[in-house]
């Protein structure tokens, strides 16, 4: 079946329910619940599960029994967005017009381009939107707007683009309102419930190198158990990568939990503070020496290594954040990174040759 | 709950209120509420909540605003340093 601007290689995807006809050809129409199989896909991506692949194709859909004069919501070819935003649409009649994001979502391409005044026209122009509708007005998500001028788009176009809210799910409220965004709407929040859903996928994204970081300590614990009987180099080499991946993980779940209570502006320094909490921990739980002879020197090491590896991962999460800028990160790591090395390699140094 | 802050006095955020019309696209498309507007004139009320995502200088029609765009992430600042491309967050 062709249709508006769509090849449909075999059947049409399950989110639709059959099409509306226009005077530009028929437009599939979407569904505006969730299925299993859509909850299923949300919570994959989540998990860094074919989260490159999750996509729609770009192109016009219909939602309900929209007319010319229904309002055209704009929004990336990443299925996560266009499954938010069309069940926001549950109820409504409009257009959804898909740009080709290559599959990424409205902020992150924005950022790159894809989602952007260029790709906006074309898009427009190949689906014959002008054709469809009488006015010539687009709702683009706001974060959008780091990918497409609003002016640029009206001298090219003909159409008026105006920003719709951050969120998808305040889109009733902002159309109730003769489409005004109430300033809240317009605020890009980090709360708890957003912090967390991004931990699974840096979870999964920092693990390798986790491993084998913890592989390596592994090893050199190993030597370090010397001339020791095989069970005591083992337990040694075990110990040591476990230390290591607590580290990782905790800072991993803490520091986006934590994230407004943990002291300083900087994520190194948020970083570096569980990884001292976990050392306090560990210590006092007898998992690091806390007594007998030299237990000072024997613990020191930790003490270097296990915050560096925290604070690393920690600003690694700045990708992940909504508030941080690049000159902010980059001045970050020209005063954090070098710290973090030395400590580091004193941490491993000390613990293998003092 | 505490507000979340990034660094101080590090964007490159800068408006050139002469050239300023006062459209109030800045205020809009922001998402820090950085700018507000005052005697038809867009103000900085809070700089150092940019994240410098540079939606307000793409959509300004005037061209009174300038900031370096990019994404804070340290993946992307490493990888950049190493000669790779992109891998941050989305990719």
């Amino acid at each position: 079946m062709t249709t508006n601007g769509h090849q449909f290689a075999a059947a049409p995807a399950p989110w639709t329910d059959g099409c509306v006809d226009t005077p530009a050809g028929a437009v599939p129409r979407v569904r505006t619940t969730w299925s299993a199989a859509d909850r299923l896909g949300a919570w994959k991506v989540r998990w860094n599960l074919g989260r490159m692949a999750y996509s729609v194709a770009p192109g016009l859909y219909a939602v309900g029994t929209p007319s010319p004069e229904s309002p055209v919501f704009v929004t990336a070819s990443y299925k996560l967005s266009f499954d938010h935003l069309r069940r926001a649409l549950d109820g409504l009649d409009g257009w959804i017009l898909v740009l080709d994001t290559h599959g990424i979502n409205v902020w992150c391409a924005a950022g790159k381009g894809t989602f952007g005044t260029g790709e906006l026209v074309a898009r427009l122009a190949a689906v014959r939107l002008g054709e469809v509708v009488r006015h010539r007005r687009l709702i683009v998500p706001q974060l959008g707007a780091v990918g497409v001028a609003a002016h640029e788009v009206k001298q090219q176009s003909g159409f008026a683009v105006v920003y719709g809210p951050v969120r998808a799910a305040d889109i009733p409220a902002y159309l109730a309102a003769d489409c005004q965004a109430a300033a809240e709407m317009r605020r890009v929040r980090f709360g708890l419930a957003d912090r967390l859903a991004v931990l699974p996928v840096e979870l999964v994204l920092g693990f390798p190198a986790m491993a084998g970081v913890a592989l390596v300590v592994a090893i050199a614990g190993g030597l370090r158990g010397g001339a020791g009987d095989m069970r005591e180099i083992l337990h040694c080499g075990m110990n040591a990568a476990a230390l290591v991946l607590a580290a990782f993980l905790a800072a991993v779940v803490l520091v986006p939990a934590l994230l407004p209570w943990l002291p300083g502006r900087a994520f190194s320094i948020k970083g570096t503070a569980v990884g001292l909490a976990l050392v306090a921990a560990a210590w006092a739980a007898g998992w690091l020496p806390n007594g007998g002879s030299g237990w000072l020197l024997e613990l020191l090491p930790w003490l270097l290594l296990l915050p560096a590896i925290a604070a690393f991962v920690a600003l690694n999460f700045t990708g992940a954040s909504t508030y941080t800028s690049l000159s902010g990160v980059r001045r970050e790591m020209r005063l954090a990174i070098p710290p973090i090395l030395v400590a580091g390699a004193a941490g491993v140094l000390v613990w293998l040759f003092v | 709950m505490p507000a979340l802050r990034y660094l101080r006095n590090v964007t490159t955020l800068r408006l050139d209120a002469e050239r300023c019309h006062g459209c109030g696209r800045c205020v809009e498309v922001c998402p820090h509420a950085v700018f507000s507007i005052a005697a038809h004139k867009a103000q900085v009320r809070d700089r150092d909540a940019c994240m410098e995502c540079g939606a307000c200088a793409r959509n300004c029609p005037a061209e009174a605003i300038s900031v370096r765009a990019g994404v804070g992430c340290a993946a992307a600042v490493l990888n950049a340093a190493m000669g790779k491309r992109g891998a941050c967050c989305c990719e």
